[in-house]
C-alpha cells in the first residue's frame, strides 16, 4: 500500500525549474531512495512531500492526504539539511523541547543513546561536532514516532563508524514499520539500506528500480582478472558465449564478458583442470548505474 | 498552552544565556537608577520639574528603557536569527513557529517586568522614589508600552535579513526613541514642540502613560491610542511581511 504518492510535480524558482517532472510512489515499511547529483531537484522533492514547499503543477498525497494537512506534522518526521537550533540550546533541551511537541513521543533518553548522544545531552549545540549535530537532527525527526520519516543527506558530515552506527539505526526503524524516504547522494549508502530507488537526475526521474535492478538494468560487462596455473589457449574462453574478450597482462588474465560469465569460465578452467589462482570479479555497482543514467561522474 | 509554556521557558533560558544582553536587560535600569541618584542635586525637589525630583522621573524612564532594549534590540536579533533555519525545522513538526514567536516575546515580557521591578525596588529602598500611585494604571500603561514597542521589534524581526542586521536596525532606532522617552534629557524640560513630537513616538507616548500613572493617574487617552496604534500598525505588517524561511 503507498503512502506516498507523487505524480508529476513540478516546481520552479523564479524562471530556474529545480523539479521538471517527478512521478514515484512510496510503499508502506520500505525504505525508499532519492539519489542524484546535487541540483537534480532532490532535496526539492522531499521538502514539497514534506508540505514545507507548494509545488507549481502535479499532485502529491502522503498518507492519504495532502502535504500541508497540519495532521501530518504529527505522522511525518523531517530532518532537513539546512535546519538548525538555538546556539546556546542544550542536547538535553532540545530533545526535551522536542519530545513536548507530541502527542506520543519516542523516549528520547533511548534515542539519545541509540544515536550516541547520551555523554552530549549537557553540551550545547553550538558546542557540538557536525556529525553529532547531524546526529540530534536525526533524534528529533524520530522523537515523534513517526509513520513516515523523511531524511535528508542523513550521514553527510558523520565519520565511517558513525555512518554505520546510523545506517543500523535506520534499518532498526524500519523494522518497527516506519517508511523511510531517505535522500542520499552516497552510493554505498543507498545500496546497502534502500528498498528502491529513484534516481533524479536534472529535475527528472531518470530512473526508479531496486539496487540491483539498476545494477543489472544498465547491462555493464563484467571483469575477471585471474592467473591461471597453467597456461590457458584463449580459444577455449573466447569460445563460450558469455566471454567478449580476452585480454593477457603478463601472468594474468582478463577475461570481459556479460551474464554468468564467472560460471561460465570456472566450469571451463575445472574441466582443463587449471586453478584460477588470486581471481578477482569486477562487477557493476550502482556508481556504474548512476554514471550510466545520469552521464556523470560524480554525485558532487 | 502546555508547549507554549515550555518554549517561554527554554526562551528564557536562552536569553539568560547571553550574558551581554541579560547583562544590560536585567540590571542596566538599576544601574542607571542607582548612578543618577547618587549625584545630590537629584534627589532635591526642582522647581523645573514642578517640584519633583530628577530620580523621581528616571522610574519610569528606565522601566521604558528596559522594554526598548529588550523590544528593539533583543527581540528583532533573536526572531530574525530564527530564520536563519530553527523556524524551519519547527515548520516540520506540529507546532506553528507563530508560537515561538510568541513564547520569545513573552519570554522578553518576563525579563523586562523582573528588570524593571528591581529598578522601581531599589528607587524606592536607597532614593525613596514613591511607588506608582495609579498601580493598576502603571501596569496597563507599562503593558501597552511593551506591546507597542515589541510590535516594533516584530516588525524589524519580519523585514531583518540577519540577526545582525536585525539587531543593528534596532539599534539605529534605539537612541532617538529613547531620546524621545526622555533618557537624556527629561520630557518635562522639553520644549513644548519637542513634546508633541515626543507624544506620538511609541517610547514618549509610552514615558509619558507611565510616569503620570507614577503620580496617580490612569494612562491618557492620546498616549494609549498612540501606543496601541503601534501595536495594530506594525504588529499587522510584521504577520503580513513576516518571512518564516
Amino acid at each position: 500500500m503507498a503512502v506516498i504518492e507523487v505524480q508529476n510535480l513540478r516546481k520552479y524558482y523564479g524562471d530556474t525549474v529545480a523539479v521538471r517532472d517527478v512521478s514515484f510512489t512510496v510503499e508502506r515499511g520500505e525504505i525508499f531512495g532519492i539519489l542524484g547529483p546535487n541540483g537534480a531537484g532532490k532535496t526539492t522533492t522531499v521538502e514539497c512531500v514534506a508540505g514545507l514547499r507548494t509545488p507549481d503543477d502535479g499532485t502529491i498525497t502522503v498518507l492519504g492526504r495532502e502535504p500541508r494537512d497540519p495532521e501530518l506534522r504529527r505522522l511525518v518526521g523531517v530532518q532537513l539539511q539546512e535546519s538548525q537550533l538555538p546556539e546556546k540550546l542544550t542536547v538535553r533541551e532540545a530533545l526535551e523541547l522536542y519530545s513536548a511537541f507530541y502527542p506520543e513521543p519516542a523516549d528520547w533518553r533511548a534515542l539519545a543513546r541509540e544515536l550516541g548522544l547520551t555523554e552530549r545531552l549537557g553540551a550545547r549545540y553550538a558546542k557540538l561536532s557536525g556529525g553529532q549535530k547531524q546526529r540530534l537532527s536525526i533524534a528529533l525527526a524520530l522523537i515523534g514516532n513517526p509513520r513516515i520519516a523523511i531524511l535528508d543527506e542523513l550521514t553527510t558530515g558523520l565519520d565511517p563508524q558513525a555512518r554505520r552506527d546510523t545506517w543500523d539505526l535506520i534499518e532498526s526503524i524500519r523494522d518497527t514499520g516506519v517508511t523511510i524516504v531517505l535522500v542520499t547522494h552516497f552510493m554505498e549508502e543507498a545500496e546497502r539500506l534502500c528498498d528502491r530507488i529513484a534516481v533524479i537526475d536534472r529535475g527528472k526521474v531518470a530512473a526508479l528500480d531496486t539496487p540491483a535492478g539498476l545494477i543489472a538494468g544498465i547491462a555493464v560487462e563484467q571483469r575477471l582478472r585471474f592467473r591461471p596455473s597453467t597456461p590457458v589457449d584463449d580459444t577455449l574462453l573466447t569460445a563460450l558465449d558469455e566471454v567478449r574478450e580476452v585480454r593477457h597482462h603478463g601472468g594474468q588474465l582478463e577475461v570481459i564478458g556479460a551474464g554468468n560469465l564467472l560460471h561460465a569460465v570456472t566450469s571451463v578452467l575445472a574441466t582443463h583442470q587449471i586453478i584460477a589462482n588470486d581471481l578477482r570479479i569486477e562487477q557493476a555497482s550502482l556508481d556504474d548505474a548512476f554514471v550510466r543514467l545520469t552521464g556523470r561522474n560524480e554525485t558532487e | 498552552m502546555r508547549v507554549f509554556r515550555k518554549l517561554t521557558m527554554t526562551e528564557l533560558r536562552l536569553l539568560v544565556r547571553e550574558p551581554v544582553s541579560a547583562f544590560f536587560s536585567f540590571l542596566f535600569p538599576t544601574i542607571l537608577v542607582v548612578i543618577l541618584g547618587s549625584i545630590p542635586s537629584f534627589r532635591t525637589p526642582s522647581d523645573d520639574l514642578g517640584g519633583g525630583r530628577v530620580i523621581d522621573l528616571y522610574i519610569g524612564i528606565a522601566a521604558l528603557l528596559t522594554l526598548a532594549m529588550l523590544g528593539l534590540q533583543v527581540v528583532p536579533m533573536v526572531l530574525a536569527t530564527y530564520r536563519e533555519g530553527i523556524l524551519r525545522r519547527l515548520a516540520t513538526t506540529p507546532v506553528r513557529p507563530i508560537l515561538l514567536l510568541a513564547a520569545q516575546l513573552a519570554a522578553a515580557l518576563i525579563v523586562a517586568v523582573v528588570s524593571t521591578s528591581l529598578a522601581i525596588a531599589v528607587g524606592r529602598i536607597a532614593f525613596d522614589v514613591a511607588l506608582p500611585s495609579q498601580f493598576a494604571g502603571f501596569v496597563l500603561a507599562y503593558l501597552l508600552s511593551a506591546l507597542g514597542v515589541f510590535a516594533i521589534g516584530l516588525f524589524i524581526a519580519a523585514l531583518a535579513p540577519t540577526g545582525k542586521a536585525g539587531n543593528s536596525i534596532g539599534t539605529l532606532l534605539f537612541f532617538p526613541s529613547m531620546f524621545f522617552a526622555g533618557l537624556w534629557t527629561p520630557r518635562e524640560v522639553f520644549p513644548e514642540v519637542l513634546k508633541r513630537v515626543s507624544d506620538f513616538t511609541p517610547l514618549g507616548a509610552g514615558e509619558r502613560a507611565v510616569h503620570e500613572a507614577m503620580t496617580g493617574h490612569w494612562p491618557n487617552a492620546l498616549s494609549a491610542t498612540v501606543l496601541v496604534g503601534y501595536l495594530v500598525v506594525f504588529g499587522v505588517a510584521a504577520a503580513r511581511l513576516f518571512r518564516w524561511s
